[in-house]
């Protein structure tokens, strides 16, 4: 197997302010390969998006402070790396789609200037030569007419074409890692198709890795190939997709799948997950943080924080009934030593 | 003879003034466009589309918060366009509506109490104190909120429990119908699950009649017995629900169905999926024709000038479609059966 093109090492961002610390996320770990797809899934909170900012450098810091962890692109660390490399990283070898794509794009220009701007930085290419592969890349994403759409501004575009434009800006400079942040969830169904079918078609030209970043259990397995499940901050299970939805370890996991009504099939009863998740900000949890919603919690459950167990396939799970099974406690995952600056 | 349909809605049509542009011309958004269907009591009834195609206006219209621009609805076998004020505010006591946005559709500075209770205050009911305090109660155990809620305030809550309040307060004048818009959209996965779980269960138990509008079709199958989906202001096809997804007639449900995504990887590996071109035509300018044929793998030259209507080839199943309903098909056509 290829070595990883970006790896993530016991990751944490908390957002600290005079009242309260928020451990926005608090230990996720993975490895990407070149050309895959990762997904994190996880619900509103679960620190999914805010672990996607730390990887750019985008989080306002303060309040926000990463506070551990390494996050290695090609072997170097994105944290380490001083502010103008990491701007010839961002935008051109790690790439970001967001959510909502009419704020995510500047109204007051042209399209075809917010995709030539990319190129224009990292490409060092002349306006001329950036304004051909915007038309190119408009081409490419789909957008009919391209040479005459060029010039049109965002609100021109419907959502669908809007995002179209987001990815052609984010593939401009063909990136190693695309990290895709609920792309989909503006979109109505049959656009959320295109799209999907557009990322899928461009990850094989460009061999580009995706981080996709969903709620949507569905398009989860649609699309990765390994998928890592985050619960209160924390990534609770880690597995290849089909291994997950075969035989989710993590009762967290196992509660979120049940809970997924599906066009395929009528049930009387939703398996609900009882109750809520936790407040993030009201101090620090004892033990599992799903404790408290946990069908199979036993004592220890809600007084020790649970490791991460390492399971045959490459799985993870975070979870102390793994241990009574024989699994073994991981020590590539394990937190890292120390507060990085 | 077959009982009163709750609701019958019937050639409903409602149109918008619009500018498309500074400069240009006036325009008319239609964005009801000739709608028919009843609801009988205790059914529930969905709404299916993509966003623009009119299921909210449809909701409203529904709702008497809008005046229909044509057509007629009868609520009960009553006509809602010819009611008084007085009867209008008698209706309301037995047809509610749950809204999707559990953080706008609750009065910050009310107390859960006082916004469960607010129907009662309009409509004059139930002012024994101790009466009062024991339907709360009741509606409270119902909606699964607890009591130490009652006197506090939405945004102590979360989302799927400040949705449970506005069910609660749906309930509170023990409706016939409930007019729910998007009610779990705003919901994450797990706290979806419950309240589509108490929805169904307050329907066994109050004898309720869902009109669930929703762009969700998991969510509808989960929930509705019978389905309408929408395009750009019209139905393009009725069936009950099991029908609609297993044997779906128009071209339209059939690419929404297939664009679902199947939250099995599996399924999703061995599935076919109908990718529509381009987006939703603007309601402004609905093309000539059948308003779908821009997007139809099986539009032929016909759809381009006539507009199909909605036709029930079968008893309960009504396509608009000229083309493809209820012949033989191409075998890769029938995708969504597995």
């Amino acid at each position: 197997m290829e070595p990883p093109v970006l790896s993530v090492r016991g990751l944490r961002a908390h957002f600290v302010t005079r009242e309260r610390t928020v451990k926005a996320v608090d230990g996720i770990s993975y490895d990407l390969a070149p050309g895959r797809t990762l997904a994190i899934v996880g619900e509103s909170g679960s620190g999914k998006s805010v672990h996607a900012l730390s990887i750019l450098g985008l989080l306002p810091t303060p309040p926000a402070k990463i506070v551990a962890g390494e996050i290695l692109f090609q072997g170097r660390d994105l944290l380490k790396m001083p502010p103008s490399e990491l701007r010839a990283v961002r935008g051109n070898r790690v790439a970001m789609i967001f959510q909502e794509p009419m704020t995510s794009l500047n109204p007051v220009l042209r399209v075809g200037e917010q995709i030539a701007e990319a190129v224009v930085l990292h490409q060092k290419k002349s306006q001329a030569e950036a304004r051909a592969k915007a038309i190119e890349l408009l081409r490419k994403v789909g957008i009919p007419h391209p040479d005459k759409r060029v010039d049109d501004y965002p609100h021109q575009f419907s959502g669908g074409m809007r995002q179209r434009a987001m990815i052609a800006i984010a593939l401009s400079c063909e990136p190693d890692v695309l990290i895709a942040d609920e792309p989909t969830t503006a979109l109505d169904v049959t656009i959320q198709a295109q799209i999907l079918e557009l990322m899928k078609t461009l990850q094989k030209e460009f061999k580009t890795a995706i981080i996709l970043i969903t709620h949507n259990i569905g398009v989860v397995a649609e699309m990765a190939d390994d998928v890592v499940v985050m619960y209160a901050g924390r990534a609770v299970e880690t597995a290849p997709v089909g291994e997950l939805f075969r035989n989710p370890r993590h009762p967290y996991t196992r509660g979120l799948l049940a809970s997924v009504p599906s066009i395929y099939e009528r049930k009387e009863r939703l398996e609900a997950i009882g109750g809520q998740p936790p407040d993030l900000g009201a101090g620090d949890i004892p033990g599992c943080p799903f404790a408290a919603r946990c069908p199979v919690a036993e004592a220890r459950c809600k007084t020790d924080d649970p490791p991460q167990f390492s399971l045959p396939g490459g799985r993870m799970t975070a979870c102390w009934k793994a241990e009574a099974e024989g699994a073994e406690r991981t020590h590539r995952f394990a937190p890292v030593k120390g507060a990085a600056s | 003879m077959s009982p009163t349909p709750i609701l019958e809605v019937r050639g409903l049509k409602k149109h918008f003034a619009a500018r498309s542009g500074l400069f240009e011309e006036k325009a008319t958004v239609k964005a009801v466009d000739g709608v028919s269907f009843s609801v009988m009591p205790q059914e529930s009834f969905a709404v299916v589309g993509e966003s623009g195609c009119g299921k909210t206006t449809l909701g409203k219209l529904v709702l008497a918060l809008e005046r229909p621009t044509e057509g007629s609805i009868l609520f009960e076998g009553r006509d809602v366009g010819a009611m008084s004020r007085a009867e209008l505010k008698a209706m309301r006591s037995r047809l509610q509506v749950i809204f999707q946005d559990p953080y706008s559709s609750l009065d910050p500075r009310m107390t859960v109490a006082q916004i469960i209770a607010e129907p009662w205050d309009i409509h004059g009911l139930h002012k024994n104190p101790a009466e009062r305090a024991k339907r709360l109660h009741k509606l409270l155990d119902d909606c699964g909120i607890a009591k130490s809620f009652l006197d506090r305030h939405p945004h102590e809550f979360s989302g799927g429990q400040r949705q449970r309040v506005g069910i609660a307060r749906a309930l509170a004048l023990e409706p016939k119908l409930i007019v729910a818009d998007e009610p779990v959209s705003a919901l994450d996965v797990s706290i979806q699950a419950q309240v589509l779980n108490l929805l169904k269960d307050l329907q066994k138990e109050h004898q309720l009649a869902y009109l669930f509008i929703s762009h969700d079709f998991s969510v509808v199958r989960h929930l509705c017995t019978r389905i309408a989906v929408m395009y750009l202001g019209r139905v393009v096809e009725t069936a009950d629900s099991e029908t609609l997804f297993n044997d779906p007639q128009h071209p339209y449900t059939e690419a929404l169905l297939s664009a679902v995504p199947v939250p099995d990887p599996a399924v999703e590996k061995r599935r076919k999926r109908i990718l529509l071109s381009g987006d939703v035509p603007s309601p402004l300018k609905p093309p000539p024709g059948c308003r779908f044929h821009p997007r139809c793998r099986y539009a032929v030259d016909s759809c381009r000038v006539s507009d199909p209507a909605l036709d029930e080839a079968r008893p309960g199943h009504a396509a608009a479609c000229a083309v493809l309903p209820f012949k033989d098909r191409r075998s890769d056509a029938a995708l969504v059966a597995l």
